[in-house]
């Protein structure tokens, strides 16, 4: 059986007017049912516009201009903009930072979930009620009844979050795409969606891509991470040996920039420099004028994702051979900043 | 005795911001009877704590549980409705501008977002030059030349950059320039509200390498305030745990994290992500934060407190000392319950 979703060799580019610039420079991921695997980078690195992708939904001036997405047996970006519109509603579902950019002010949570449940299928209304009524039970939220009644304005963020993905389930999706689900939330608040989701992919058979800028929180829900920099993965594998070994000095250095990575007061170890914008992408490893272990050869050859001691663990960078020691490593990063 | 020395000390400090509109909008008729209804909401609750030369205090709590209204408050930015501010042992909290103007240049404010805290159509320069002007009328054009570059190198920003406008920076870069606008005028003591929170971990290590650096040098005193309890791990001398605009617990940093003891800090510590935890188990609490409007009686956590008793629902509980430096503002502890 192949995978639920297969990404393969994605390319996103932006036509402006000066040239295209390239947004996601061929990535490649799977999924499988009740998987679920998180995207992590900072920001600019290309995490959303890598969810919008796997829907379709990049608008312009963007375009995917490279690579295949496959879903359930279809190929995403060649069907025709109506069957891809079923698709999206149906069998894949996408939930934003904001829960505002799916909720509608002006209509209660009833209106959107019955017209959502009824623009999908052939149901009554008060069947249609009635799965939304299921829905709000299962995301757990007291006395769903007096839910339907009410407006977004009139809940906590929290609370329409969870009402958010009540309607991300309403059309049984297979594929869950959370961009930043719980960022704007507090972490009392967070803790609990996480575990709603998490349980979700469980009990409702679905894959989910959980996209973050806080490795801890993948770390903690997803078997798998992927670490964008600059547009392009560069490190993908178990979250336990992404989290606990990584291999890639961008990682790496991530990790260790983590205020819990040292002890309280110390200096932190900082990683010099910043993401590179679109345009100014430095040539093979992007990642080369900030790194302690560059080479002559990171600036000219583009390295690819190789595996490295894990099976399933791959890294992009040419000196990965010299990450192995991590003690040693550290020593040096945290020379730097001395 | 400690108390005696304090840089800053807040007593029973209470804000209340009335948001009832006008006298019309606050008259209703109801019953053959006019009533005038006014709308408060309660923000600051009768905090009070001292601040030590040289440490740095944060305060934690979620969204809307008054962090910044306090921070504000204890600038003079808002005047409290009651309680007292004093600073090196003198009050503040009911000086004229021209008497408090002496102050405002002893005690800085870091904002989160550097874009809008800024002014855009200003030179780094301009905007370094201001407050050292404001401050030091008669100060010699080469005296303020001097200090502005001499804190751009401080803060890490190349002095050659002084021509440029704001949004020729990078969001880490334009923190760093706020920063130095702070230090321009040589404070004791910075409040700084989330300065890190909008920006990136790699970049967020940088600046809060920047500000322990600064204190160490410049023996400052911080008010920090933010939500991302593992940044107020690493840099904090003491916490301060807000709900609902009320002190829940303040202790050193160590034992905070170590042995929380009110429940709403348990819980809130809990919550927190950690790096590659697995089953996180994090403390559930009932219902949701209460709004500053009607707030409950009693202990304003009992509605969510998994311990509440009848005393929690109508006596407020007063911080307690417990072992000489921690304080905690609940029943069941201070009954030795808990
Ligand atoms: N409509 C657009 N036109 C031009 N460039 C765009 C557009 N949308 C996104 N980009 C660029 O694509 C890159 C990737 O953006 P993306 O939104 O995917 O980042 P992200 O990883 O989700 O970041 P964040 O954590 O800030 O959400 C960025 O450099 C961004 O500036
Ligand atoms: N100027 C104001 N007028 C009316 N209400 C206000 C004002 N400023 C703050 N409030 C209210 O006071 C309460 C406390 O707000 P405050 O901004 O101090 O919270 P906070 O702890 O800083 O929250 P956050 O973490 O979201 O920044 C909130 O209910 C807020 O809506
Ligand atoms: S006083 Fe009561 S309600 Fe408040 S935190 Fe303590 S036990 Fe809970
Ligand atoms: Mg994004
Ligand atoms: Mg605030």
């Amino acid at each position: 059986m192949g995978h639920l979703l297969e990404v393969n060799g994605l390319e996103v580019k932006f036509a402006l007017r000066f040239g295209d610039l390239t947004a996601i420079d061929g990535i490649s991921f799977t999924l499988d049912k009740k998987e679920k695997l998180g995207l992590v980078g900072e920001s600019g690195a290309g995490k959303s516009v890598t969810g919008f992708a796997v829907i379709n939904l990049i608008s312009k001036p963007g375009f995917i201009s490279g690579g295949s997405i496959r879903f359930e047996e279809h190929e995403l970006n060649r069907l025709p903009e109506e069957k891809m519109r079923s698709i999206r509603g149906n069998r894949i579902s996408m939930i934003f930072q904001d829960p505002m950019m799916t909720l509608n002010p002006v209509l209660t949570i009833g209106t959107q979930m019955i017209e959502t449940v009824l623009a999908h299928r052939d149901a009554s209304k008060s069947d249609a009620r009635d799965i939304a009524l299921e829905k709000l039970r299962k995301v757990y939220i007291p006395s769903p009844e007096k839910r339907l009644e009410q407006y977004p304005h009139e809940l906590s963020g929290g609370m329409r979050q969870r009402i958010v993905i009540a309607i991300a389930l309403l059309t049984n999706p297979a594929l869950i795409i959370a961009d930043e689900p719980t960022t704007a939330l507090d972490v009392t608040i967070q803790a609990g969606i996480m575990e709603l989701l998490s349980q979700l992919c469980e009990t409702e058979n679905m894959g989910m891509i959980l996209i973050t800028h806080d490795l801890a929180v993948v770390s903690q829900v997803t078997q798998r991470i992927a670490v964008m920099y600059a547009g392009r993965i560069i490190e993908t594998g178990p979250s336990d040996y992404i989290v606990n070994c990584p291999r890639h000095p961008y990682t790496i250095g991530l990790i260790n920039s983590l205020p819990g990575a040292r002890k309280a007061g110390s200096r932190l170890t900082q990683i010099p420099g910043m993401m590179p914008n679109l345009t100014a992408i430095p040539p093979g490893c992007a990642f080369h004028p900030r790194c302690r272990l560059q080479e002559p050869v990171c600036k000219k050859s583009r390295p690819a994702l190789e595996p490295v001691s894990a099976p399933e663990h791959f890294a992009a960078c040419h000196q990965v051979d010299k990450t192995v020691d991590q003690d040693k490593l550290l020593n040096l990063l945290n020379e730097d900043n001395q | 005795m400690a108390e005696q020395t304090a840089l800053l000390e807040l007593v029973n400090v209470v804000k209340h911001f009335d948001i009832s509109g006008t006298f019309l909008d606050q008259i209703t008729f109801k019953a053959g009877r006019i009533t005038r209804n006014r709308t408060i909401v309660r923000a600051v609750n009768g905090i009070s704590f001292s601040i030590q030369r040289g440490e740095t205090l944060s305060i934690v709590g979620e969204s809307g549980c008054g962090k910044s209204t306090l921070a504000r408050t204890v600038l003079g930015l808002y005047p409290p409705n009651s309680g007292r501010i004093l600073y090196g042992a003198k009050r503040i909290d009911n000086l004229s501008s021209q008497a408090m103007l002496a102050y405002r240049s002893k005690m800085q404010m870091i904002f989160q977002d550097p874009y809008a805290s800024l002014n855009p159509r200003m030179t780094v320069k301009r905007t370094l030059e201001e407050p050292v002007k404001y401050h030091n009328k008669g100060i010699g054009a080469s005296a303020v030349e001097e200090k502005v570059s001499e804190v751009m190198r401080l803060v890490g920003v190349d002095p050659k950059w002084a021509e440029r406008y704001p949004h020729e920076f990078s969001g880490g870069q334009r923190q760093r320039i706020s920063i130095a606008r702070a230090l321009m005028v040589d404070p004791e003591f910075v409040v700084a509200d989330e300065p890190v929170s909008a920006l990136d971990v790699s970049i967020q290590a940088q600046i809060l390498n920047l500000l322990m650096d600064a204190q160490e040098q410049r023996k400052l005193t911080y008010l920090f305030i933010t939500h991302d309890l593992s940044v107020v791990r690493h840099i904090s001398t003491r916490v301060a745990v807000m709900y609902l605009g009320m002190l829940c617990e303040l202790a050193p940093a160590k034992e905070i994290f170590s042995t929380p003891r009110h429940p709403y800090t348990k819980a809130l510590l809990s919550a927190v992500p950690k790096l590659g935890a697995k089953d996180p188990n994090y403390i559930r609490l009932n219902g949701e934060v209460p709004t500053p409007i009607n707030l409950p009686p009693g202990c304003v956590f009992h509605g969510r407190c998994n311990y509440a008793d009848k005393r929690c629902k109508t006596e407020i509980p007063i911080t307690t000392k417990l072992s000489e430096p921690t304080r905690v503002a609940c029943h069941r502890v201070e009954e030795g319950k808990l």
